[in-house]
């Protein structure tokens, strides 16, 4: 099988934009999962759902709302624009903030079910043992709830490697920048490249495919334990 | 002697419930919360750890705060702890690492130490375990010795037996004695099994509705007739004793308490030593005659005292003196009329069993 250099190049921009993406969402989805786990607001709900809404949106819709909001003209726009870092979309950090969109729930999701699945009561212990609650939170809910924070870290991971429709949107196809390895498998296809794009089909469809044997085989062991 | 030390006062409502509590209670010494489930001593004892929002709540031991209208202290900084009905180990944690969790966040000198309180609970084999290898009698020790370690001032317990079955309890009760015995600190011990407040605790809070019916230092609560709160077939009294003879032809030891003796079993009890005796009303017969010819040993003088309904129209509880102990006797409606028995008169007690406790 042989790979090209663009190819390789595009396998390693769609290997660390899902890496940031997913340190990222590590930082900003465990928050968001711990509320939605805790609160018992009205407004659950409509959070919950706010941030479900990429796993049901087209990428496309997704897409063309945030060209409109990280544009000249958007309010994400003015505020980078005046910020001194220039226009976001048809860059890599662009494509960075899309892809945490539209990765949201697939982090956020298993964390909340983890957080969940632990309940008020090792809490309540820690805090009787005199744990402050960002205290309780880092020596008792991060170690409960690994097998979470390890399934939402994979899944974000892959989901964002998986990306298209949004990347085509936001990032457009600029070698080294923004094309990753989906949209160069496209541009092999539009050039009836079908050689290359088999080899590099083939390795989105390994590396997908031991993703999931991974989630799956190790879910039932987490459970015994 | 018990100084009131620990003020609680509590009034929340919650939907279908609410706790209307102002308790004040002995700074030393184990005082059981008593009631039936849905009574509301576990959310009494969760508003005293500041495990319920009780805005309006007050709550202080020794004269120090720990909430008022206008003041907050979360529960880690509440220097109390809590065992929980269920042992609530951390599982990804070790027994030593469960039992040094709280310890390590605590400052100062620990007048409990970690080696105190692992030799006390017995369980200085388990330190290396995880929590899913043992057994609920075992989680249970580890999680009362965790709650020690912190050197609380207060020390809560939420039916720390309930969820165990009958041979776990009977292997947890002797320690739970040895910290009656050994804690200098106040206990609240949530419990609704009569069997265990007789033999853990010094006071007694009786709760019913959110509401503390009766209060008062154990012995004496037990020996009211007049109780807001039927024991129902547990109606008894607890007697302070000490084994005072041991009779090995027969197996038996005779206990000496304040006005009288009895026998009993031999449990292999040393002489001296201090024990706590119950005699359930239901044990203790009594007749205007001393009885011969019977098979019941312990035939005790007395005069009674006081004649009260009991929980059936048929059944009369009737207290009695002996010496300057009050015992209670239950026998039916009947009975009292036949026999005309009435305050100021000379009796004879017959009890059929007594309990031993350690």
């Amino acid at each position: 099988m042989h790979l090209s250099d663009s190819d390789l190049q595009a396998i390693w921009l769609t290997i660390r934009l899902a890496s940031i993406v997913t340190l990222i969402l590590l930082l900003v989805g465990t928050p968001i999962a711990w509320w939605l786990a805790r609160t018992k607001a009205w407004w659950k709900g409509p959070i919950g759902a706010v941030v479900a809404l990429p796993l049901v949106l087209p990428p496309s819709v997704l897409g063309f709302y945030l060209l409109l909001g990280m544009g000249p003209n958007g309010p994400v726009g003015h505020l980078t624009e005046a910020l001194g870092i220039g226009l976001l979309p048809f860059t890599f950090w662009g494509l960075v903030v899309a892809s945490v969109f539209y990765s949201l729930p697939f982090m956020v999701q298993p964390l909340q079910s983890a957080f969940e699945s632990i309940g008020e009561r090792p809490l309540e212990v820690a805090a009787t043992l005199r744990a402050s609650p960002l205290d309780a939170f880092f020596t008792v809910v991060v170690p409960l709830a690994w097998p979470g924070f390890l399934s939402a870290s994979i899944l974000t991971f892959a989901h964002t490697v998986g990306e298209f429709g949004v990347v085509l949107m936001i990032g457009g196809n600029i070698p080294g920048e923004t094309r990753v390895a989906s949209v160069q498998i496209y541009d092999h296809v539009e050039a009836l490249e079908y050689m290359q794009a088999h080899n590099l089909s083939a390795v989105m469809l390994v590396f997908s495919f031991v993703v999931l044997l991974t989630i799956y085989v190790w879910r039932p062991a987490r459970r015994a334990a | 002697m018990n100084m009131v030390e620990i003020k609680a006062k509590f009034h929340v409502t919650w939907p279908g419930f609410s706790l209307d509590v102002d308790l004040a209670l002995p700074g030393r010494g184990v005082t059981a919360l008593f009631g039936h489930s849905g009574s509301g001593k576990t959310t009494l004892l969760r508003c005293i750890a500041g495990l319920e929002r009780t805005p309006h709540g007050r709550m202080s031991i020794n004269g120090d705060v720990w909430q008022r209208e206008d003041f907050w202290l979360p529960t880690h900084k509440r220097p109390l702890a809590y065992v929980f009905q269920e042992a609530s180990l951390f599982p990804h944690l070790s027994v030593m690492g469960n039992l040094r969790y709280g310890m390590r966040r605590i400052a100062g000198n620990h007048k409990f130490s970690l080696e105190q309180a692992i030799e006390l609970l017995g369980i200085g084999h388990l330190l290396e375990r995880k929590p899913d290898r043992l057994s609920g009698g075992e989680r249970q020790r580890v999680a009362i010795a965790r709650a020690l370690a912190v050197n609380p001032r207060l020390l809560l317990m939420d039916e720390p037996l309930a969820a165990l079955d009958l041979k776990r309890k009977q292997e947890i009760l002797p320690y739970l004695e040895r910290l009656h015995d050994e804690l200098e600190i106040p206990v609240l011990y949530v419990s609704h099994s009569p069997d265990e407040v007789a033999r853990l605790a010094d006071y007694i809070v009786a709760m019913e509705d959110g509401r503390a019916v009766a209060q008062g230092p154990l012995l004496e609560t037990l020996a009211r007739l007049d109780l807001p709160f039927q024991l129902g077939e547990d109606a008894g009294v607890v007697l302070d004793a000490v084994v005072a003879e041991r009779d090995s032809e027969w197996h038996l030891a005779r206990v000496d308490f304040n006005g009288g003796s009895l026998w009993t079993r031999d449990q292999g009890l040393e002489t001296g030593r201090r024990v706590r005796v119950r005699v359930l009303a239901r044990d203790v017969s009594l007749s205007t005659q001393e009885q011969e010819n019977t098979s019941i040993q312990n035939i005790l003088p007395g005069r009674v005292d006081a004649i009260a309904d009991d929980h059936h129209p048929g059944l009369a509880l009737v207290r009695v003196y002996v010496g300057s102990s009050a015992l209670v006797a239950r026998m039916t409606q009947r009975a009292v009329a036949v026999l005309g028995v009435t305050p100021g008169q000379m009796v004879w007690l017959q009890v059929k069993s007594v309990a031993l406790m350690e």
